[in-house]
């Protein structure tokens, strides 16, 4: 069935099965690769977007759900050139090893502080706590969280 | 001139990230072929029983069913899945079929590959496919396996698949008149590496040239990729294994499963590309699974503690079949069990035994982590009932400085032996009771404060790393003036493209935007190559690139002293943009060949580099919850020399936490009938965010390792090994007045509990 809406401040019109899950639609349908599937029943938080400003677990939504919906992807939240504040502190923190969990972690992080520019750690925490990283033990990313609280308080990056 | 550089040791931000914060990595799944085959794989329901029949009539019917492979459309010989290490002709009998044919042995096990035009039709045909299967009696654990009255190989008559034997000095002589001996049982339950990304293929066939490319290839390329030309029948440079974006490996992915003989024989069988993608319930039944390991051992010592000896028996529970590393983890339970401890006499064996679950392979700190809990917590219970400090108990025993290069205990068979590389045992161990504060937290052992039990603990830990035999490099001045660096080794998530590009860059002395790029694992890129495994990229990767570096520059100042007309050991390259002859006349290294200039460097060892430390934890127990909170962890490492302290301490502390979780929360179970339990990840539980926030690293490098041309030692698995036993003594110590056995992990906190209720018990039993 068809169904429409917007992904990173574009148009999408897809023509696609009722039981497509809205991951597969933005990876194998519109070539977002780069929101990835880690377990396909919502609890390693890896496929998060952000659907209408809420972070959203992409593989449990159908991709029919989005008609009418503003979805943005980590691909929608990158400059063409460069680092937002954002992920620039990912990488000073080395809050990530394969880059498997980081788009969710992104997206989650990115929705939280967008929210929430002034959380705690123990906010932080809890909120990251829904997305699963196997290889830096966590406290890396949460260091780079709280680093980036910074740039929303001047609100300099909402999606 | 300018001053060398020294990038080595610098916490240089990756050069990965840059694509992966972007969502511009390039994992196998993100790959699309037109016209491509989705396969979906059936996977036995039954763990133990005999195939009667498969039919697929109705899953042909289907729309959009391409065809369906069983064992039937391999014509009459399966390939099987081969040891990689050890191969002996002991485990031989004992290898996985690459898809089952005559018996099942265990719940995943693949059964038949449905090929079709999108995954979820695929899916649709695994429903209709009519699997008939004569049940057999299971065997769930070492224990039935030891019976051997239900056989997985009734041809073999046993289930034990082999004894490695550890053996160091004379144990039964000392053992005779020690003046304290203690024997205990320690058991350590069955968990899984679990990589973020789930495995994935794509295959295509190229029929005109006779050509096969395999996207989602990882760790050992050029081993599997000699492995599937001998399957198939094809030569080796027939096939090209890709390496992409790999989304974590930590021992299990990318060794050579059955799925990496099916999906590429499916793309040769159908002149198709074929892609799979595996789910997570996949993963966790297929995947290797690791750890499962008990012991019964006895030591022997002085009364004031000098240990005299260590014997008895171990036992591993290898599941189904022997593949690529199953060995691995068992052989090193019975070597690593003495740790970084002089124990001058040892005599263990380990015994291999099958049984109907997921077949085990390596998860790093194979062995390693397992031993270590079953020697740390051993110690500190010796310690208690000789009456002794337990840092002053390790300290005694420690390997000392002078005692280097050490040897430790020979295995058989397949014969090995290993000694330590060097290293100051004592004084990482002093480093670490410092940096925990023991002194002022010593007062908090066993007391109850605001409900809950405090607990300390300390244990040290050794790492071997740079498994030989080889490893190649070869770098590439490009006409234009820059470099790029192809190696051998793989990449698995680790940040090997940026410690690499530093290591090439201090070698050419240049800086590191001069090297093009860090191109890995492929078998494209260097004529052979071993990969990652063992902790021994740094090592042996990094000490090619200094060998290819050497190399490239020969062959520049080969090639630049023809355009200069003099001999090559006249010229001088200076900043890696230009060589000068002996008269200062100068030619720019950009432009000095149309093609490049290509040279390669290869680096043999047979030794291994031994990272070594300690970690100590501070823990708080909820008694009526079971509940431990982690309030302080340190981990104390030396690793010879830090090549980058920025990811260096991302992978200690990454495997701290992976430790943990094996320490207090992951089980793959199984029930009396072999049937798998846990597949899904509510029910395979794993660290998140908010589990142990407080964990600190030191890392040092004091002692440089003699072996290798950079001093480096393998070190991304330290932080795993140490820590089921040093947070299983904390939460032993925290409840050391209730008097509770712990002997088993994992520490959930109904296993906390129960531990507590046991002892309580028992007091009042008395």
């Amino acid at each position: 069935m068809p169904v429409r809406f917007e992904v990173n401040g574009k148009a999408v019109a897809v023509e696609v099965e009722p039981r497509l899950t809205l991951a597969d639609c933005l990876r194998h349908h519109l070539r977002l690769t780069g929101t990835h599937v880690g377990c396909e029943h919502g609890v390693c938080g890896a496929c998060t977007v952000i659907v209408d400003g809420a972070a959203v677990r992409s593989c449990l939504m159908l991709a029919v759900q989005a008609e009418g919906a503003k979805v943005v992807t980590v691909e929608g939240l990158s400059h063409d050139e460069g680092l937002t504040p954002l992920q620039a502190s990912f990488r000073k923190h080395h809050a990530l090893q394969c880059g498997f969990c980081t788009p969710g972690m992104i997206t989650t992080a990115h929705a939280l502080l967008s929210e929430e520019p002034d959380c705690d750690a123990d906010r932080v925490r809890e909120v990251l706590s829904g997305n699963l990283c196997r290889c830096t033990g966590y406290i890396s990313i949460v260091d780079a969280v709280l680093e980036a609280r910074a740039a929303y308080k001047r609100g300099g990056e909402r999606a | 001139m300018r001053t060398v550089n020294s990038f080595i040791g610098s916490p240089i931000e990756r050069l990965e990230d840059l694509r992966f914060l972007r969502g511009r990595g390039e994992y196998v799944d993100d790959l699309s072929r037109a016209d491509v085959l989705h396969a979906v794989i059936l996977r036995s329901s039954v763990a133990h029983g005999r195939i009667r029949s498969i039919d697929t009539s109705r899953a042909l019917a289907l729309h959009g069913v391409h065809s369906v492979i069983t064992a039937r459309d391999l014509g009459g010989r399966i390939p099987n899945v081969p040891m990689r290490l050890q191969p002996l002709p002991d485990f031989e009998p004992f290898a996985q079929p690459v898809i089952a044919h005559s018996k099942v042995r265990y719940v995943g096990e693949a059964l038949a590959v449905v090929l079709a035009q999108t995954p979820a039709i695929a899916e649709d045909a695994l429903e209709v496919i009519e699997v008939d299967i004569e049940q057999l009696a299971p065997v769930p654990d070492r224990h039935v396996s030891a019976q051997d009255k239900s056989l997985l190989f009734e041809e073999k008559g046993t289930n034990l698949a082999i004894k490695f034997h550890a053996v160091r000095g004379d144990a039964a002589a000392v053992f005779k008149n020690a003046p304290y001996v203690r024997r205990e049982s320690f058991r350590v339950q069955r968990h899984m590496a679990m990589p973020m990304e789930t495995r994935g293929l794509l295959a295509e066939w190229d029929a005109a040239r006779g050509r096969l490319t395999v996207n989602g290839g990882a760790k050992v390329l050029f081993f599997n990729r000699r492995t599937l030309a001998r399957q198939l029948g094809l030569a080796e440079d027939a096939i090209d294994l890709v390496e992409n974006d790999v989304g974590g490996g930590f021992g299990a992915r990318g060794e050579f499963y059955p799925e990496d003989f099916l999906i590429p024989f499916a793309a040769r069988h159908t002149g198709r590309a074929v892609k799979w993608t595996e789910d997570r319930r996949e993963q966790l039944m297929t995947l290797n699974h690791a750890r499962e390991a008990e012991c019964d051992v006895e030591i022997a010592c002085t009364r004031d503690g000098t240990i005299l000896g260590l014997r008895g028996h171990a036992y591993v529970d290898v599941g189904a079949y022997m593949r690529t590393n199953g060995a691995v983890g068992a052989r090193n339970v019975a070597q690593f069990m003495s740790g970084p401890y002089r124990i001058p006499n040892i005599d263990i064996d380990v015994a291999l035994q099958l049984t109907n679950k997921t077949p085990v392979g390596t998860y790093r700190g194979p062995g390693r982590f397992e031993t270590d809990f079953f020697r740390e917590r051993f110690f500190d219970i010796v310690a208690e009932d000789l009456r002794l400090d337990r840092i002053e108990f390790r300290r005694r025993n420690l390997v000392s400085k002078a005692e280097m290069p050490y040897s430790i205990a020979t295995i058989t068979p397949f014969e090995s032996k290993d000694e330590f590389d060097s290293g100051d045992y004592q004084a990482t161990l002093d480093r670490c009771v410092h940096e925990i504060g023991w002194a002022d937290k010593t007062k908090l052992r066993g007391k109850l404060i605001d409900g809950r039990y405090h607990g300390l603990a300390i244990g040290c830990f050794i790492e071997g790393g740079a498994a030989g035999p080889k490893e190649s490099a070869r770098i590439v001045l490009e006409p234009e003036g820059d470099y790029s660096v192809f190696v051998g080794s793989s990449a698995v998530g680790q940040g090997l493209e940026t410690a690499f590009a530093q290591i090439a860059a201090d070698a050419l002395e240049v800086p590191m935007e001069r090297i093009r790029g860090v191109f890995h694992g492929s078998t494209s890129h260097v004529s052979d190559g071993y990969g990652a495994y063992h902790s021994r990229s740094i090592v042996m990767g990094g000490s090619a690139i200094l060998a290819a570096a050497k190399e490239v520059q020969d062959a520049i100042r080969a090639q630049a002293a023809k355009r200069l007309g003099c001999t090559p050991s006249e010229v001088t390259i200076v900043e890696g943009t230009k060589a000068i002859g002996p008269n200062g006349k100068s030619i720019s290294l950009a432009g000095l060949t149309n093609e490049g200039i290509s040279a390669e460097g290869a680096f043999l060892n047979k030794r291994h580099t031994y990272t070594y430390g300690a970690h100590a934890a501070h823990v708080a127990v909820d008694p009526k919850l079971g509940h431990v909170e982690l309030i302080d962890y340190v981990v104390v490492e030396d690793c010879g020399r830090i090549i980058n302290p920025l990811t260096l301490r991302g992978q200690v502390i990454g495997s701290v936490v992976q430790g943990l979780g094996g320490a207090f929360m992951e089980h793959l179970m199984y029930d009396e009938h072999g049937q798998f339990l846990t597949g899904s990840l509510a029910d395979y539980l794993v660290p998140t965010a908010s589990d142990f926030p407080n964990i600190r690293a030191v890392m040092l490098e004091e002692h440089p390792s003699p072996i290798n041309p950079l001093g480096a030692k393998g070190a991304g698995e330290g932080g795993i090994i140490a820590a089921g036993g040093v947070v299983a003594n904390a939460v032993a110590d925290a409840l050391r007045t209730l008097g509770v056995e712990l002997r088993d992990l994992p520490l959930t906190p109904s296993h906390v509990w129960q531990l507590v209720d046991d002892a309580r018990r028992r007091a009042t039993a008395e």
